[in-house]
């Protein structure tokens, strides 16, 4: 069967794309300058011998080539190996400790910017050519350029600091977080039956989920709001008219027609909301991958930030093959 | 004679356009009988499909219908608004398009395309699709097609689903828009018994067209349009027997024929500019029988023989 051929040649490729993504990272954070030692030391007054051997230890004094296929062969084998900041932590716990977090607020994040991104599209096609068309178009333009951080920031001035309503910060408050049975906060909570955990992470995420959200939402609006004015003008939909069925279907049947440019690009983003999750992240001390990851950059912890990406990259792989099938579902004349 | 089934009076359409006011329909008047196929014919830009839009109250912005009326079965389309238009839509007067291959939704089985139609006229829904296979069947499209996406269909199969579509209600009045032209010879001849047919059970059809030739083959009425406005009317007999405006008798020399060893000959010129309209009779650059009068005054029009009219100043004394 054609879909059965074509997910089969689409998984292997997500292989390739990760190979060439942790080429790239193992060699240019070798580049980089500073080094994982002094990262951790925070001092470079250390005898050379001890420093040798402490080198000796962590393996980098391997020739390169040898610890690149290392570092492969163990990941191969399920093993992500240790951190070189917290000596003998399996990295492998730690992301998987901290991925719910990130993929929590990028779910969250994406669906904000799904739905402001296609009633602001839907409604500027709908009165195309008016005020309220100019007003979508304006804001599609607008939160594409906002800097997250900046409008992170901004958020937290009002919600927090001002308004009193909304968290700054964090992931739930101290001493409330449920136990990790999923490691998503807003199921875990529900698991436990306790919906004051639940509101608690509710109101945790939402400045973040909505900060990443709108800034994201941009090129949906501008996306929806072309694609459905183009399907708008189209013959069916005079058809439609003459044949007398209500406007409000006719736009329903239109924005189907719209809606699978979109689902494309929804699948695109996925690399661009993880990119956005680690900013969101260290904005609102999220405790995700984004911030391990800064920290691991930061700490020069090579098979750290090297593990990160290898999980980002197959995780994007995955997500667009999802959203190549969801386009199957959508449009019934793609065929594999 | 029959109570006229369609009827156009001194209908005006304009476009308003930033670089001037279009005329595409200027007082175009005609009445139809039911059960007839009345053939709406001339060149692209005479307004006939305009007209068609015109008889659903479709017209695109920036037209607008500056002044006349349309009785469709005594019910005038035109003061209709709002959910009233919205239900004359489908169940007084339908319409089937040009281009089979982007008239129906590409991401929608083409049965629930056609059940919609009943549906959103308040038929419920079992019957609306036992109705959508007696519609196919009698169209000739095999029942199980109700399931298929039209990109599964070829070009006929999908004109007649747009048919089914624009039938499914029974309207009294179909106007079909060049419903041919994006298809072969053969299965245009297809959709054309499939249009004759419905007018034998009784339908009215308006078959806008620039090809006369086929009007003279399937028409019962003929209408001829130039530059917005009627220029002849009658018949098929009268208008493509005995043609009397001189662009009716161009339009039947300019007509290549199969079978016919000669070259056919075009009109020369072009049409005008709507914008800008010749004064007078606006065929009168192009006639070769242009008079000063024609320059001047434009014609009326008259009842040369009975039930066949003409617009032209040859006529109006009487004589030819």
């Amino acid at each position: 069967m054609g879909l059965l051929r074509y997910f089969a040649i689409r998984a292997a490729l997500i292989i390739p794309t990760v190979l060439i993504l942790y080429t790239l990272v193992f060699f240019i954070l070798r580049v980089l300058p500073g080094d994982p030692l002094t990262a951790i030391l925070g001092t470079k007054n250390i005898p050379p011998a001890e420093l040798k051997a402490l080198r000796h230890q962590l393996g980098l004094d391997k020739p390169l080539i040898v610890q690149y296929f290392d570092y492969l062969w163990n990941v191969l084998h399920g093993n992500f190996g240790t951190s070189l900041v917290v000596r003998g932590r399996p990295i492998a716990a730690d992301i998987f400790q901290r991925l719910p977090a990130t993929i929590e607020l990028s779910i969250a994040a994406m669906f904000v910017s799904l739905v402001i991104g296609l009633v602001t599209g839907y409604i500027a096609a709908v009165k195309k050519d008016t005020v309220v068309d100019s007003a979508m178009r304006f804001y599609g333009a607008l939160a594409y350029t906002l800097f997250i951080p900046w409008l992170g920031l901004l958020f937290q001035l009002v919600f927090s600091v001002w308004l009193h309503v909304l968290p700054s910060g964090g992931r739930i408050d101290p001493g409330m977080a449920p136990h990790p049975y999923t490691g998503f906060y807003l199921i875990d909570s529900l698991i436990e039956g306790r919906l004051d955990k639940f509101l608690d992470a509710l109101a945790h995420l939402v400045l973040p989920a909505l900060t990443l959200g709108i800034v994201l939402s941009g090129p949906y609006t501008r996306l929806l709001r072309n694609s459905m004015v183009r399907v708008l003008e189209s013959d069916f939909v005079a058809a439609y008219y003459a044949r007398g069925i209500r406007k409000r279907k006719i736009m329903l049947h239109a924005l189907r027609n719209a809606i699978t440019p979109v689902a494309t690009y929804a699948g695109l983003q996925f690399a661009l909301l993880l990119g956005g999750a680690i900013l969101t992240e260290t904005t609102f001390s999220w405790p995700g991958i984004g911030t391990y990851l800064v920290d691991a950059i930061m700490y020069r912890d090579y098979p750290a930030v090297q593990a990160v990406v290898i999980v980002f990259a197959f995780f994007v792989g995955v997500i667009s093959l999802f959203v190549d099938l969801l386009y199957a579902l959508l449009d019934p004349r793609v065929r594999y | 004679m029959t109570e006229p089934l369609l009827v156009v009076d001194n209908l005006k359409v304009y476009y308003y356009t930033l670089t001037g006011i279009v005329k595409a329909v200027d007082g175009v008047s005609f009445s139809v009988p039911g059960s007839e196929l009345a053939a709406v014919v001339g060149e692209s830009g005479s307004g006939k499909t305009t007209l068609g839009y015109s008889i659903l109250g479709l017209i695109p912005p920036p037209g607008r219908r500056v002044s006349g009326r349309i009785l469709i079965d005594n019910v005038d389309i035109t003061s209709l608004h709002g959910e009233a238009l919205r239900r004359a839509r489908g169940e007084l007067v339908s319409m089937v398009f040009q281009n089979p291959f982007t008239t129906l939704d590409p991401v929608r089985r083409v049965g629930d395309q056609v059940v919609e139609v009943m549906t959103e006229h308040g038929v419920p829904k079992d019957e609306a699709w036992r109705r959508a296979e007696e519609i196919f069947t009698k169209l000739g499209l095999p029942p199980r097609l109700l399931k298929a996406y039209p990109h599964q269909l070829s070009g006929g199969q999908r004109q007649r689903v747009a048919i089914a579509a624009a039938v499914a209600l029974n309207p009294k009045l179909v106007v079909a828009d060049e419903p041919t032209t994006a298809l072969d010879v053969i299965v245009q001849e297809q959709i054309m018994e499939l249009l004759d047919s419905l007018r034998r059970q009784g339908m009215t059809i308006m078959l806008i067209t620039h090809d006369i030739a086929l009007a003279a083959t399937w028409a019962t009425k003929v209408i001829v349009m130039y530059a917005g406005t009627l220029v002849e009317y009658g018949s098929v007999e009268e208008v493509v027997g005995e043609p009397l405006h001189p662009y009716t008798r161009g339009l039947i020399n300019a007509t290549p024929s199969v079978d016919r060893k000669d070259r056919p000959k075009s009109i020369p010129g072009l049409p005008p500019d709507l914008r800008r309209p010749p004064p007078g009779c606006r065929f009168h650059p192009r006639c070769p029988y242009a008079m000063d009068k024609c320059r001047k005054e434009p014609p009326t029009l008259i009842e040369a023989s009975p039930g066949h009219y003409v617009s032209c100043h040859l006529y109006t004394e009487g004589r030819r």
